[in-house]
């Protein structure tokens, strides 16, 4: 919940009062909860509620609905690592993306992890928020999209710009070197 | 399709929303080229580990205040 409140708000501290504003309206609110979407979707709808007005009071945020211009159907992946179109193979690899490391230590897990919260704090404000709830919250299309009042198809394109960024923050801690 | 048209799609791969045709082309260029099929697995790589971040837990301060309305609504007492 904090993570998904830091997106809206200025500062760490404010993301802290908004989770303990959201508590106590569900505590408030419980007797009249209808039962019409499950407990958890109902509290973080409340949670987005808050966060978007405090948001709102610190001037951070834009209008959620305004903000497409982070949608702008840039390539996800940097060009220069595709043949250019007078190349035999057009839009292929120029080298395959090295493999992933599959032994784990906790040193590496820990950097990993690292590396994620940074990618996270970089994206835009919907990628962060979408790819907080999908991934890191594991919430479903399904719920992240009628929490945030979004289209299916609008939910995937923010959720694949958000991993694709997170995928490139990672790959120098996880690529294995020395296979050519 | 070629590999930089097939980046773009892995989300929609992923999440089951490309249409059957699509798909099949998509699949049909993920068996004969593995550097598409290691960015999809790293794409899917990426989920999971953003699925391994443990929810950062409030500060020792957060919490106590947290607790405090927590108590005071249980009590019968306005918060705040």
């Amino acid at each position: 919940m904090l993570h998904l409140a830091r997106s809206f708000v200025a500062t760490q501290a404010s993301a802290e009062e908004v989770v303990q504003d959201t508590w106590l309206a569900v505590i408030q609110g419980i007797d009249d909860f209808e039962g019409r979407s499950t407990v958890r979707t109902w509290v973080y709808r409340i949670l987005i509620n808050t966060a978007k007005k405090r948001g709102l009071r610190e001037s951070r945020t834009v209008p959620w609905s305004s903000m497409f211009t982070e949608d702008d159907g840039r390539p996800t992946v940097d060009p220069t690592l595709f043949r250019g179109a007078d190349d035999e193979y057009p839009g292929g690899w120029v080298s395959f993306p090295p493999p992933w490391t599959t032994t784990e230590d906790e040193v590496l897990a820990g950097e990993v992890r690292a590396r994620l919260r940074d990618a996270i704090d970089t994206l835009p404000e919907r990628q962060r928020t979408v790819v907080t709830l999908r991934d890191v919250l594991g919430h479903t299309a399904t719920e992240v999209c009628e929490m945030l009042a979004i289209s299916e198809g609008n939910q995937r394109v923010l959720l694949h710009r958000g991993r694709a960024a997170a995928r490139a923050r990672l790959a120098p801690y996880l690529e294995v070197t020395g296979h050519g | 399709m070629t590999c930089q048209e097939l980046v773009e799609l892995v989300t929609d791969y992923l999440e089951d929303a490309l249409d059957p045709e699509t798909r099949d082309r998509f699949e049909e260029h993920l068996a004969l080229c593995p550097g598409c099929e290691t960015y999809l697995h790293q794409m899917a790589e990426t989920a999971t580990r953003l699925g391994q971040i443990p929810v950062e837990t409030l500060s020792g301060e957060a919490q106590a205040v947290l607790l405090t309305a927590f108590r005071d609504v249980r009590d019968g007492r306005t918060p705040m």
